[in-house]
């Protein structure tokens, strides 16, 4: 099973200079293994977007290693970081985050448009089999207050997955949901897991969501609990 | 580029009422600049054109007589005063191979020669004061446009006839067909045949000038077969300056260019000019700050947009070159909108500052060349201005930027 993601002794402390030092995450080992569904779960304050930005290569840890991939992606340049974010990752955010200005389908092919520049017919195609595929087909050329909440977020998650990505980071992505459709949301994702392999890594506060998962992955004040 | 041009669009059209106010300062400023430059060209060009269409753009004339120092000074004392001399009638005496020098020079697109001097003219006992002035017509007539001018009679210049002011002609009482008498401070005089009138557009030169063949000129004042001036007409009057001390190299004469004859007008001009073109500098920089200030506050609020684009791996350059793209179009755009609207002022400045007959006081001057140099001017302000919002939305941390 190769590893899609691998950190090594990752530590990230804030302030320093005339502020307290203050470190957030003490020493993280993780390794996110080819197809899995994990959960990322703890209390407020404990690290969790610390490490999720960290692992989307948003943010630098301050020592350690990260790999993505298997390519290194420690001490790059923000060109370098971009590129495999382009490349590797799929985000999907808490409020979903599409782009006003864009319909459904410009949305989902947006991955592809920002990191080439322009898209082709098959990019097109993909995005248009991608919204059919969440029963989306008739709402491609809607913009995002068109549709609804549940509506938005299976956008949001096709689009994550647009650019054929390793590993799909999900801050909270069912956390703006009602019952009913963030456990459709939940649904889909763990769908596309099994049918296409897809590595996820959810950040949820939902104790029975997590449950359903691969795997838990516990962060308490910066430390991994086994 | 697609996606540059893509995103570019779609937030100008999100923000369409802030894109509307920015592309309406922006035509409003370029309008103003360009109806600024077609008044300024127009009223400049007619004043040159009113100025130049009785002078040469160069005068060549023979060397002044300088009075030599005989005496060379002790060291440490200085000449407290030195007589200028008065100047002899002087004449040029070998002019025809100064005139075909001067015509070979490529700039020079016309000369002449001008055998002129002071005279009286007579009629029923009456005695004004005139300028004697011989020509060629044929050679002078490329000089000095005459046609225009043109009260009576014809343009001609045969042997014993005379072309004379319309002042003049009313102190006299001529008109064409009559005769004159012209006397030479020489004494020397001789009758001449009036074919034409002439009004020179200033009061003072209808009153003097008598314009007369070449050959009778000469006898009259006594200059042999000499010349006193070589007139000369440039293809561009602004080289004048430059061309005048070419020509005085070649022949050896002194040469005064337009510039120098009408030094307060060229002064006039040049200070008339500054003061548009500082009105100019500052208009575009308030269209500049306009679109620096609407991409700032369009960055502020889109950057969530930004950072999830960067999020999704949006190179920090792309996201720069969609704002400088942004400042490039409202630029271009408003210079467009403004180009027209101006023309359109000044074409309307046109219609309302008349004369008394109903003509337009003077041309506005709009050139395609006006359009395209303000539309590169107005562009390249906007991507000025969209500099630093531009490297302000590319440097957004895309975590706060999506955090808000």
């Amino acid at each position: 099973m190769a590893e899609v993601l691998q950190l090594k002794d990752i530590r990230r402390s804030y302030g320093g200079g005339r502020a307290p030092l203050v470190e957030v995450l003490h020493g993280i080992n993780l390794a996110l293994v080819e197809g899995e569904f994990s959960a990322l779960t703890g209390p407020s304050g404990s690290g969790k977007s610390t490490l999720l930005n960290i692992m989307g290569l948003l943010e630098q840890p301050s020592s350690g290693e990260l790999l993505i991939a298997g390519e290194t992606a420690v001490g790059l340049s923000d060109a370098a970081r971009t590129r495999l974010r382009n490349l590797y990752l799929g985000f999907i955010f808490q409020f979903h985050h599409l782009l006003p200005a864009f319909s459904a389908l410009e949305n989902v092919m947006m991955p592809v448009f920002a990191g080439k520049g322009r898209v082709g017919p098959d990019d097109k195609a993909r995005a248009a089999m991608l919204l059919e595929r969440v029963g989306l087909a008739e709402h491609s050329y809607k913009m995002p207050v068109q549709l609804s909440g549940g509506q938005q977020q299976r956008v949001a998650i096709v689009r994550a997955l647009m650019a054929r990505p390793r590993l799909v980071l999900a801050d909270e992505p069912t956390g703006n949901l009602d019952t009913q459709t963030a456990a459709d949301a939940f649904a889909l994702m763990r769908e596309i897991n099994r049918e296409d392999g897809v590595t996820f890594l959810l950040v949820t506060h939902d104790a029975r969501l997590a449950d359903t998962c691969d795997r838990q992955i516990r962060l308490v004040d910066g430390i991994l609990l086994r | 580029m697609a996606f540059i041009w893509t995103v570019a669009w779609r937030l100008m059209r999100e923000g369409r009422f802030q894109t509307v106010l920015i592309l309406a300062g922006v035509t409003i400023g370029v309008a103003v600049v360009v109806y600024i430059t077609a008044i300024v060209n127009g009223l400049q060009g007619n004043i040159i054109d009113k100025t130049l269409s009785t002078q040469a753009h160069i005068v060549l004339k023979p060397r002044e007589d300088v009075n030599r120092r005989l005496l060379s000074l002790p060291e440490g004392e200085v000449m407290s005063a030195v007589e200028t001399r008065t100047q002899r009638e002087n004449t040029i005496e070998n002019w025809a191979g100064s005139l075909a020098a001067v015509r070979t020079l490529p700039e020079v697109e016309a000369a002449a020669v001008m055998a002129s001097g002071p005279g009286f003219a007579l009629k029923g006992g009456v005695k004004k004061s005139v300028v004697l002035m011989g020509v060629e017509l044929e050679d002078y007539l490329k000089i000095v446009a005459l046609e225009s001018k043109l009260k009576a009679g014809r343009l001609r210049l045969d042997a014993g006839s005379v072309m004379i002011g319309s002042e003049l002609a009313r102190e006299l009482g001529l008109k064409p067909g009559d005769r004159l008498r012209l006397v030479a401070a020489t004494g020397t005089a001789d009758s001449f045949l009036v074919t034409a009138v002439l009004d020179f557009g200033l009061k003072d030169l209808s009153r003097r000038w008598v314009l007369l063949p070449l050959r009778g000129a000469q006898s009259l004042l006594g200059y042999r077969r000499d010349v006193s001036e070589i007139y000369i007409k440039t293809f561009d009057l602004f080289q004048a300056n430059t061309i005048a001390d070419v020509a005085s190299a070649r022949t050896g004469l002194d040469a005064d260019s337009w510039q120098e004859t009408n030094t307060q007008l060229v002064t006039a001009l040049r200070s008339q000019s500054a003061s548009s073109n500082m009105i100019k500098v500052f208009v575009t920089l308030a269209v500049a700050l306009g679109i620096a200030s609407v991409l700032v506050v369009s960055v502020v609020q889109k950057q969530r947009e930004i950072g999830i684009l960067r999020a999704m791996g949006t190179p920090a350059s792309r996201i720069r070159a969609v704002f400088l793209l942004q400042g490039a179009i409202y630029g271009l755009v408003g210079s467009l909108g403004g180009s027209a609207l101006g023309a359109l002022l000044a074409k309307g400045f046109t219609r309302l500052a008349l004369n008394s007959d109903g003509t337009p006081l003077f041309p506005v001057v709009v050139t395609p060349s006006l359009f395209i140099i303000t539309a590169v001017i107005a562009t390249l302000a906007g991507v000025l201005a969209a500099w630093a919002p531009a490297r302000r939305a590319a440097m957004l941390d895309p975590v706060e930027a999506i955090r808000g």
